[in-house]
Order: structure tokens, then sequence, then C-alpha cells
């Protein structure tokens, strides 16, 4: 118990002192995990978008892929990623493997299929007859496109807010393809092992607050808009 | 609505320049060449490196990528090349690396020990064992509780070799629990659970210090529990792409009288006494084995 106070007050301590190590480990989490959602986004909603709307054969088994792809477990991510960049492996002439670029691209393959999956299924909840009514109206093809998106705009944030969840509060891809190098590619899941690891129980709970709290801003702020204005 | 799309597609665009500015960015801190040191959980945990790569890194100006695993799979990434130098410590796993000609220029760095630790209590009575092996029968036959590293680090490496000593096969025994994690883990779990287990002095009292593990160190000090570490460059021959000059300079720095000096002090002020000795220049027979 006493360990859990003493946690909490090491965390507003490095917090208030804005502590130059906890600080740039935020923002890194931030900024690779923030990146990493905004590619899903796209390719997410993109691709989502476009499996939902088209007819095609296999298309039942593409989507159990998707589907299945949304439970992508973090570490398999990491492990393929990292075989993948290599320096002697088939990617490694790029140099990326420990970088915060590498965090990037393992993050993106962890997100898109989740953004893709709600993107399908919520593009496949739009009643049927909208679709015709838009194109009744005139549209062009990118207008209805844009129309579906912005009805189906509250499904499509939770897509985002399930994504970001998961990539900002994963370990096991990052501390494979980042290495978890102080000050490079020290985000704060890898750092909060490895400070439990180091018994720095403390700075382990601060770090773990940081991350609680920026999942509840984020989520917060995302909800936000998500409820401001509901549809007709 | 074509207000709309206009803010859509500027969004779109500002994401994809951001995220590939960040990708060409980051791939390289300006300018600096990198170096991939795999290493040991035991000096990243007991806190060394963090004294020892800044210095290295100002002194050289390479940018060293600290990749902390266990002594076994620090050996893989550079039997791969995916590591420029390895600072390890288990002996004879290194003589095999070797002697595949995977690595070049193996230098003692230094040395620390073995302890076996359990709790207060000492269920098996293994305080008075004279020897290691005698111990771990001890705790055999008694069946108390025993927590292996089982990841095929440097301290897992002694342990295993503990055991054949002891000609007992732990594996699948009720008593024997391998977590698969490194050492400050594993302490943190033996704590928990009052096990006993095999841990290096450095990472135990850097541990203890910060958390009352409640666990005693109950046998030390044969020479077969010495803890020994040696850097060792990967071999360029075998892996074009592997960073030789710096793992060179890496090697270099880690015997050099001033850094040698560093770790002879290091941990003297935070747990009154020092948590690794330095052998640069020494033959390992020095060491009594």
């Amino acid at each position: 118990m006493d360990l859990i106070v003493e946690g909490m007050l090491k965390a507003f301590q490095l917090l208030a002192s804005l502590d130059p190590e906890v600080l740039g480990i935020a923002m890194l989490s931030l900024k690779v995990s923030g990146l990493a959602t905004l590619v899903s986004l796209v390719l997410g909603i993109g691709f989502g978008t476009l499996i939902a709307l088209t007819r095609f054969p296999g298309k039942k088994v593409l989507v159990s892929l998707v589907n299945t792809g949304m439970g992508l477990p973090p570490v398999v991510v990491g492990l393929f990623v990292s075989i993948l960049l290599w320096r002697n492996g088939p990617l490694g002439f790029l140099e990326l493997l420990y970088t915060p670029s590498a965090i990037i691209i393992a993050q993106s393959v962890i997100a898109t299929p989740i953004v893709m999956g709600i993107t399908i299924a919520a593009m496949q909840n739009l009643p049927a007859n909208l679709r015709l009514q838009i194109l009744a109206l005139g549209a062009t093809r990118t207008q209805l496109v844009w129309m579906l998106i912005k009805e189906a705009r509250l499904p499509l944030m939770a897509g985002v807010m399930a994504g970001f969840g998961g990539v900002i509060s994963e370990v096991g891809a990052s501390i494979m393809v980042g290495g978890n190098v102080k000050g490079y590619t020290r985000v704060l899941t890898t750092a909060t092992v490895m400070e439990t690891g180091r018994g720095n129980f403390d700075v382990a709970i601060a770090l773990s607050l940081i991350l609680l709290l920026f999942c509840f801003v984020i989520n917060y702020v995302l909800t936000h808009i998500q409820q401001r204005e509901r549809p007709r | 609505m074509s207000h709309f799309k206009r803010t859509f597609f500027v969004l779109v665009s500002c994401f994809m320049l951001s995220a590939l500015g960040v990708t060409c960015g980051w791939s390289a801190p300006s300018g600096q060449k990198n170096l991939i040191l795999a290493t040991t959980t035991s000096t990243q945990d007991s806190g060394l490196l963090d004294v020892l790569i800044p210095a290295f890194e100002k002194q050289t100006g390479y940018f060293v990528k600290t990749i902390s695993v266990g002594s076994g799979q620090a050996m893989k990434m550079g039997e791969k090349g995916e590591a420029d130098v390895l600072l390890v410590h288990s002996p004879a796993a290194e003589k095999s690396f070797m002697d595949q000609g995977f690595g070049v220029n193996r230098k003692l760095v230094m040395h620390n020990d073995f302890i076996i630790l359990g709790p207060a209590s000492d269920p098996a009575k293994i305080h008075d064992a004279k020897t290691a092996a005698e111990a771990y029968k001890r705790i055999a036959q008694s069946g108390a509780l025993f927590l292996s590293r089982g990841d095929n680090s440097g301290t897992d490496a002694k342990d295993k070799g503990l055991w054949k000593a002891a000609g007992i096969k732990p594996e699948g025994q009720k008593w024997f629990q391998q977590t698969g994690l490194g050492m400050g883990e594993t302490l943190n779990v033996a704590a928990e659970k009052r096990g006993y287990l095999l841990a290096d002095r450095g990472t135990y009292l850097a541990l203890n210090k910060k958390r009352r593990l409640g666990l005693e160190i109950l046998v030390a000090g044969e020479p077969k529990l010495l803890n020994i570490y040696h850097v060792i460059e990967v071999n360029p021959a075998k892996w074009p792409k592997v960073n030789s000059p710096g793992a060179k300079a890496f090697s270099d720095f880690m015997v050099s009288a001033p850094i040698q000096e560093i770790i002879k002090g290091f941990g003297i002020k935070d747990f009154g006494s020092p948590l690794f000795f330095p052998d640069a220049g020494r033959k390992p027979e020095s060491l009594g084995l």
C-alpha cells in the first residue's frame, strides 16, 4: 500500500517538476502512437470503406481476415517486423530497426486492422437505401463516399480510439523493434517494464499514471468531438 | 461539402508528410554513426550502462543503441550480424562463439559474483553448504521452490551448469520454475514466492536497495560462482554491415584505464560496496578459474 502512495507522490513530483527524461519519454510515446494511429486511419478507413462498398468474390474471407487482425498480438507483429527490418534481412537497407520509425511501422500494422474492421462494420450498418438516395440526388462517386464516411463518423471515431488505445498501451512490438534505447526509442510502456525490472516501482507507477492520463485525455477529446453533434 | 473535403485532404497530406518527415529524420540521429551494443539485462538493470554509455558517446561521437537481452540472445544477434559489439557474461558459450569465428578480440572487462539467495527461513538449510552444487542438492532434496531464469542468459547458463555439477535434472520438477524473465524481474518473482534463486550480486544489491526483497545471501564466495564479463567485437568478415570501427572503439573504451576506474567505483556511493570489479588486462586464470 505504501508503495502505491509513494508511487503516486513520485508521479506527481516527476510531472510537476517536468522531469526532462520522463517528459521526453511521454512525448515520444504520444508522437509515435499518434502517427501510427494516423497512418492506420488513412489505410484503415480507406480500404475499409472500399471493402464495405464493393462486392467481390472472397469478400467474406477478407472481412474475416481483417476481423482476425483486430486481435493481432503485438509480439507477433514485433517479431515479423524485426525479422523484416534486420540489417541483413529483406528491408535491412532502410536501416530502420531500433528507430522510432520502426515502432511507428509496427504499431501501424497493429492499429490498421482495428480501424479497418470497425470501418467495415460501420459502413455496412448504414441503411442500405442511403446509398441509393445519395446517388439519386446526383452525387458523384467521391461525394457519395464522403457522405457515407460522414454518416458513419460516430463509429469511425470509436475506431480511432480503439486503434490509439491499442498501440499506445502495447509493449511487445515496441520493445522488439525499438529496443528501448534511452532517449531515442524508450516509450512509456517499455520504460515501465524496465523500471519494474530495476526495482524502481515508484518511477514505474509514475509512468503508468502518465500513460493512463494520456489515454483518458485523448479519449475524452475524441468522445467530446463524437458526441458534439448527434446525427439527425 | 467541398470545404469538408478540402479540410480532409489537407489533414491527410499533413499526416502523410509528417509521417514521412519522422521516418527520414529519425532513422539516424543527426548524422551520427550508429553502434548496436547487445548486452545483458544485469548491466542495464544495475544502472552501470547509464553511466558508461553517455561517456562513450561523448568521447567518440557514436550513437549507441543498447539492446539489453540475455547473453544467449546477445550472442545470437552477433551470430546474425545484427549487433556490432557484445558485452556478455557466459564464458562457455562465448568460447564456442569465438571458435565458430563469429567474434574477434574477446577482452576481459570486469567481474562480480553469483550468489544463491533464498528466504531467511531457509527451508532447505543451505546456508552452511560448502559448495553451490551441495546447496543445489539440498534444495532438490527438500523440494523447496527454486526459480530459474530459463532465458539462455549468462546467469541461466551458470544455473544450468551448477545443476549439472550437482547431478540433478531439475526441468519438469514441481519445485523448479522458470520465469523466462530478466534478472530484476526474476528477483521480484522470487521475493514474492519466497523461493531460492541464483542471481548476480550487482543486480541483487541494486534492487534490494530500492525494495526490501526479503531474500538472504545464503551461499557465495566459491570461485565457481564468479560472474565474468567480456566484450567481444562481432566479426566484420562474416557480416560486412557490422560497424567494426565503432565496435573496436567501444571495446577499447571498456578496457581503458579511466573507465575501469569508473567501474571500480560504481555503486559504492549508493550501495556501500562496488557492484563490479575491473579486470582489464588480467588473465581469466588469475581469477581462480
